[in-house]
């Protein structure tokens, strides 16, 4: 080997090597870290000592709190799922129409929440929906609709509904662009000689798009549901996980115990639970990656890290 | 069939407008009761427009709830993040698509792995290291946490840049007697500037938006404080300055949205990219 090409592959290593540095301290290390943890009764000052086997396991797995957080964190998941995917597919396709003028402006409009700071725009959401003077209430009564106000946050079922309906506001605009970027990824000429059959619009759809998409879909659908299980920062300030603990999700809980103040931050016992619940989140993954791997889609490049 | 060709472009725009406009209510709405009083705000109803702009709101929210304070640390964590993601991707970006790098293709399994492993709550372990650094509740800490992990997406957008660049680039620069840094810097980094403008926008939106790592970062500092931890902690304080914290929202919405709007190209293709694989 050449000194010239030895150097070449010398620079090529050292150039990886901040990223490598970043990924090893603050994701490698971390994962395994939180492992370690979860083995231990440890309340993050002091050494790493008392060493107590799965106990932290079976403590969490027996408070009926997170079980309650565990089933809010499921069906705020499942309900932002199957109401997001149809209804951000048809306004793709609508937005998709050639024919439309405006498409970048309506686009940009619904896309505007998922660019938004979810902290902010709960505690905004807050004063919309939080007591009976406030403009969602207003607005219904002067409708014709509502006769009384009504707590909308005060309520547990109507403070899950709420938190439901501004996730799907939240994401719909990503979700939309999923939707979008397949379908422009699909052959034009197929759809060019569905026209010159004479097919009309409803069925290219139902008999063209809707199959061809069926990978792309499984992917959304698997971006989708793991968005819905990470819901820290609007849940924590539009409704702080109440009223009494009906909106509480997973991650507000394990939060509880380390960063709350009053009492020992509890490491070990918020480490367990954030192991229960990152299995809990690969086995949905791999559930639903079975079925991307089934409809023949491609693996998606990256995690489902936005909006939130 | 002719008139409902005709027909139909109107009725679209009869149902978006009315859906579009419910949509972004909420927005409009924050930015008029920012120059409401709040006595005004409290009996307003349906009426959205203020009787006269109460611009000192504005200030209030500016010096009294300390919301210059929480800008400047939002602007400084921001900027810093997204510089320094982007310098750490497109270097690893460009040696992985463009360096001479045996185990290569182990270094791609490793971090796609690492996206799918399943992980326990790992901000405590990030929480000891920047503790153990002595960068807990400093500004550095909360750049240093922003910034770290694997940025999958912007590498992978840089390798694939950097890949189809034209092998003559490369030899061209090295006959002139550049090296290794050189052609990058002088030659790969500047045609790159569509995937930069795309990572940047993409952890500027990111990091501007972030709550939960300022929020732990800075749990003991408030002078420390984001604008999304500072409206956090101002609503929780003040819960009956409505107009004042509809002025901070404001505040801390509007840069963000304005970015967004200027480069939107460039983000939705970012996002759009993540599905298409």
């Amino acid at each position: 080997m050449s000194f010239r090409r030895k150097r070449k592959i010398a620079w090529t290593y050292l150039f990886l090597a901040p990223q490598f540095v970043l990924l090893a301290a603050f994701t490698v290390y971390p994962i395994l870290m939180s492992y370690v943890y979860s083995l231990y009764d440890w309340s993050g000052i002091g050494p790493l000592n008392d060493f107590v086997g799965l106990s932290n396991f079976r403590a969490v797995l027996e408070d009926s709190s997170f079980w309650n957080a565990f089933r809010n964190n499921m069906i705020y998941m499942f309900f932002l799922t199957v109401l997001s995917l149809p209804t951000t597919f048809v306004a793709a396709l609508v937005l998709n129409l050639k024919f439309l003028r405006g498409r970048t402006a309506y686009r940009t409009l619904l896309f505007l929440p998922v660019v938004t700071t979810a902290a902010i725009i709960g505690i905004v959401l807050k004063f919309i929906f939080g007591n009976d003077n406030a403009l969602f209430n207003n607005v219904l009564i002067s409708l014709g609709i509502l006769k009384e106000p009504v707590g909308w946050l005060a309520d547990p079922t109507k403070a899950m509904i709420v938190l439901i309906a501004v996730g799907v506001w939240k994401l719909f605009g990503m979700i939309m662009i999923y939707w979008l970027a397949g379908l422009q990824s699909l052959p034009s000429e197929v759809f060019d000689a569905a026209k010159m059959d004479g097919a009309g619009y409803l069925a290219t759809v139902r008999y063209l798009t809707v199959p061809l998409l069926l990978p792309v879909a499984t992917v959304i659908l698997l971006l989708t549901a793991l968005n819905g299980m990470h819901v820290f920062d609007m849940v924590t300030t539009l409704t702080g996980g109440g009223p009494y603990f009906a909106t509480d999700m997973v991650d507000l809980y394990i939060y509880r115990y380390v960063f709350a103040s009053g009492g020992f931050p509890q490491m070990g016992y918020a480490s367990a639970a954030g192991i229960i619940f990152g299995l809990s989140i690969f086995a949905l993954s791999v559930l639903l990656g079975g079925l991307v791997r089934v409809s023949g889609g491609k693996k998606a490049k990256s995690d489902a890290g936005w909006g939130g | 069939m002719r008139l409902r060709k005709k027909a139909r472009q109107p009725l679209l725009h009869l149902l978006l407008i009315p859906i579009c406009l419910v949509w972004i209510y909420p927005f409009v709405w924050m930015l008029f009761s920012s120059l409401k009083t709040n006595v005004e705000y409290v009996g307003a109803g349906l009426r959205l427009l203020p009787e006269s702009f109460q611009w000192e709101n504005y200030s209030r929210a500016w010096t009294v709830a300390r919301f210059s304070d929480y800008f400047q640390n939002s602007v400084v964590i921001t900027v810093s993040s997204v510089l320094i993601v982007l310098v750490v991707s497109a270097l690893a970006g460009y040696s992985l698509g463009r360096g001479e790098l045996p185990g290569k293709r182990w270094i791609l399994l490793g971090m796609a792995a690492l996206m799918f492993i399943p992980k326990g709550y790992t901000i405590i372990p990030v929480f000891q290291i920047i503790k153990h650094l002595g960068l807990l509740n400093t500004i550095p800490g909360v750049i240093l946490a922003e910034s770290s992990g694997a940025h999958v997406i912007f590498i992978l957008l840089f390798m694939a840049f950097y890949r189809d660049l034209p092998k003559e680039l490369e030899e061209a620069a090295e006959i002139d007697g550049a090296g290794f840094i050189r052609t990058f810097g002088q030659v790969m980094l500047p045609l790159s500037k569509p995937v930069l403008t795309t990572a940047g926008i993409m952890q500027f939106i990111f990091t501007w938006n972030s709550f939960f790592v300022p929020l732990v970062f800075t749990l003991n500092k408030p002078e420390l404080r984001t604008l999304a931890v500072g409206m956090y902690s101002f609503a929780g304080e003040n819960s009956v300055d409505y107009t004042g914290m509809a002025a901070g929202a404001a505040i801390a919405l509007v840069p963000v949205v304005c970015v967004f709007v200027l480069f939107q190209r460039y983000f939705v293709d970012g996002i759009a990219g993540s599905v298409k694989g």
